[in-house]
């Protein structure tokens, strides 16, 4: 209600303010979305630089509530009132979009080339023909470390495995600090700040998630049970009571200082800044031996697409172009740290951390959540079932191996690739 | 003399008239949506379009261990959380009731209001205080046991496989605990004195008084208790949402119908909803409460003794 109120002040202003030297031909945009956090970023510096360049074109970014975006969005593109330019999800909810013919073919769209393969996979169709949206950030796993705790018990940043085990064990002997701040309640953590965080360095990224989806690779193979065996040797550095340590209870410990290893996503970062009282570091997910190739999960996130059935599709293409520049990467990586351009020019970002997490790009292969494309579209969802069993592995419900055949037989149950 | 014709009996519409609200709302937000739910669950979405499919989906609920192993396992996990109740929050109620009757408790007013105060508070609220209060980082719980020489004894309950369903069906236990007081003591209130006082005479006094002559007036009311209970415990959804997630972790360990027809209705993360199963996991849900309304209707309740006074 809140957000509703201020976004029709907000809209008020707008048009008040621009109807004095507003033109007649002027042409209005409107951007659905469900960040209503990004309202002011949008208004105060993305609208106003495109703007600038693109006189007669107006931007008005009008978001709804996340947990009412995706109704709210089919009942407005069904009843053809939805905005010219759609903020889209990854994978699955997009691609039904542009199934229906919502979302208009963006594959020639000017700008499409400053982007990786995997930063579009999100939103092509399954056989990379077709893309339907612009990748517009993503965000990276790694660990966020407590440097005055690192520098305390003269610690050095862990590359390999061996060596994090080191640190860990040096914390925890220590005693002063929680050596991880993980827990298994709420499932998600151990799915995604554990496996698919530590995973991609075992499965080698895009390959095994590839080789997956082609059924050459199963969860039951060696490289796909590793990180579970990994994950399941973290349990004695966690903190007491882990089982019933929630999400906010593991950055609340972090940030309140009495932990030193926070497994992290990147979107952690603007909220860590505000509330860690010391200076942070972080490392990516350390590898197997000293000089292998280190691989990220680099998972896209958000994107923007366009509204088949706008009035003017041609004003909106020069948008989506203008998205796809690295002045827009510029602005909003900047604007949310964490979050990071997928845009192939490197972005310059001011954040510290921002910075060091974005500069595994450069020395690390990017890959994305491994469950994400395809592999969760049907009954059991795998998505759903990795967060159980990662969660079983680290209480030690489940052997890894254990954990990966479940995981195994219920794809099995549904999923028959395409030889 | 021709007899006089029989006036007509006139319709009489006020009958109608007065059922008929009733009647339209009752139809309108109850009977055409459980008709629908019904419905819904011999459909199947195919294509984009809604297809009659006959009882392929509770075959494929039943069949296919995907969707069984689940199924059995919520309603397994539900049927301990409904023992829980009727061995933990029924038993307590009576006995609070039986203490709240006592002539000489003072602040009787004072105990009543407080033990029911939790009724009456948000799935919500209960579900996070309760999360805070066990939890092993901030927790009270850990401290107070502490205090008392027991921490050895604290685990991170909720967390824990083979306890966290026990856990939440005790606190739920401590939310609903006032309804069953409540009633009973209504029940107790209304005994008339002179069976009391003739069992007196007889020599019927305390514990005895009770076992013999307030329990048996007061079976009725129990009845009632537990049907409300296995109806409610049944269609329990929102405490174990609220602390546990959808995913009624660990494990899918607590597990009950409720949360698993909402996975499977509206879909969970990456899970897309699938209205048709989720229809007819809620009709199962509906044929097992009514199945248990059923049994307690023909075969216990007829064969209560009632007393007029």
């Amino acid at each position: 209600m809140k957000t509703k109120l201020l976004t029709a002040l907000l809209l008020g202003t707008s048009i008040l303010a621009t109807t004095g030297m507003a033109l007649a031909e002027d042409v209005t945009l409107n951007i659905e979305s469900w960040r209503g956090d990004d309202l002011t970023i949008w208004k105060d510096k993305l609208i106003p630089a495109f703007e600038a360049k693109n006189p007669g074109i107006k931007v008005v970014f009008a978001p709804s509530a996340p947990t009412e975006y995706d109704a709210a969005l089919g009942a407005k593109l069904a009843a053809g009132s939805a905005g010219d330019l759609i903020t889209c999800r990854p994978f699955d909810k997009s691609l039904e979009l542009f199934k229906k013919g919502n979302l208009a073919d963006l594959t020639s769209l000017p700008g499409m080339d400053n982007f990786s393969p995997v930063a579009k996979a999100a939103w092509q169709t399954d056989d990379g023909k077709s893309s339907f949206c612009v990748p517009m950030a993503s965000v990276i796993h790694g660990f966020i470390y407590n440097k005055d705790a690192f520098d305390k018990l003269g610690l050095k940043v862990p590359t390999t495995v061996d060596e994090f085990y080191a640190v860990l064990d040096k914390i925890k002997a220590d005693g002063t600090y929680i050596p991880m701040a993980m827990g298994t309640k709420d499932l998600w953590e151990a799915a995604t700040m554990g496996y698919q965080n530590i995973g991609p360095n075992y499965w080698k990224g895009e390959e095994g998630r590839q080789a997956l989806i082609k059924g050459e690779q199963k969860l039951t193979d060696a490289d796909w049970v590793a990180p579970y065996k990994e994950l399941a040797k973290w349990k004695p550095y966690l903190g007491d009571g882990f089982e019933a340590q929630t999400y906010p209870d593991s950055q609340n410990l972090f940030t309140l200082g009495r932990a030193a290893i926070y497994p992290a996503g990147s979107w952690e970062i603007g909220l860590f800044n505000t509330q860690a009282q010391f200076k942070m570091g972080a490392f990516p997910p350390p590898v197997q031996k000293a000089g292998d190739t280190c691989y990220i999960s680099d998972h896209t996130d958000i994107g923007m697409g366009l509204n088949a059935a706008s009035k003017h599709p041609e004003e909106a293409k020069k948008f989506l172009s203008w998205v796809a520049s690295p002045d827009f990467a510029t602005i909003y990586a900047n604007a949310l740290p964490g979050f990071f351009s997928l845009n192939s020019t490197p972005v310059k970002m001011e954040d510290p951390l921002a910075q060091e997490f974005v500069s595994w790009r450069g020395k690390c292969k990017s890959t994305i959540r491994s469950t994400y494309q395809i592999l969760s579209r049907g009954t059991p969802n795998l998505e759903n079932e990795t967060w159980v069993e990662s969660a079983n592995v680290i209480n030690g419900t489940d052997t890894p191996e254990a954990a990966a055949k479940k995981l195994q037989d219920g794809l099995d149950s549904w999923y028959k690739p395409a030889k | 003399m021709a007899a006089e014709p029989r006036p007509k009996r006139p319709i009489r519409w006020h009958i109608a008239v007065f059922l008929a609200p009733a009647v339209l709302v009752y139809t309108a937000i109850m009977i055409l949506p459980l008709a629908g739910t019904l419905q819904l669950s011999l459909f199947r979405n195919i294509e984009q379009s809604q297809v009659f499919v006959g009882l392929s989906n509770f075959r494929m609920l039943f069949g296919d261990p995907n969707w069984s192993v689940n199924f059995w396992n919520a309603l397994r996990n539900n049927v301990w959380f409904f023992i829980i109740h009727m061995l933990v929050q029924n038993p307590i109620g009576v006995l609070l009731a039986a203490l709240l009757s006592s002539p000489r408790l003072r602040f009787a007013a004072f105990y009543r209001t407080a033990i029911f105060v939790p009724t009456i508070l948000s799935f919500v609220i209960v579900g996070f205080a309760w999360k805070l209060i066990l939890s092993p980082i901030w927790g009270v719980a850990p401290h107070l046991m502490d205090f008392v020489g027991l921490k050895s004894f604290f685990t991170p309950w909720l967390g824990k496989e083979q306890y966290a369903l026990t856990a939440l069906s005790l606190v739920s236990v401590w939310q609903f605990v006032g309804i069953p007081m409540m009633l009973i003591y209504a029940a107790l209130l209304s005994i008339p004195d002179e069976v009391i006082e003739a069992a007196e005479c007889d020599g019927v006094t305390g514990m005895a008084q009770f076992w013999k002559i307030k329990l048996p007036l007061i079976l009725p009311s129990i009845g009632i208790i537990s049907i409300l209970t296995f109806v409610g415990n049944f269609n329990a959804f929102d405490l174990i949402y609220t602390a546990q997630g959808a995913l009624a972790g660990p494990n899918y360990s607590t597990d009950i119908l409720g949360t698993f027809l909402y996975r499977a209705f509206f879909g969970f993360q990456l899970q897309v909803g699938d209205p048709n199963m989720g229809a007819a996991i809620a009709t199962m849900m509906f044929l097992i409460i009514l199945g248990g309304v059923c049994v307690y209707l023909f075969l216990v309740q007829t064969r209560l003794r009632r007393y007029q006074f």
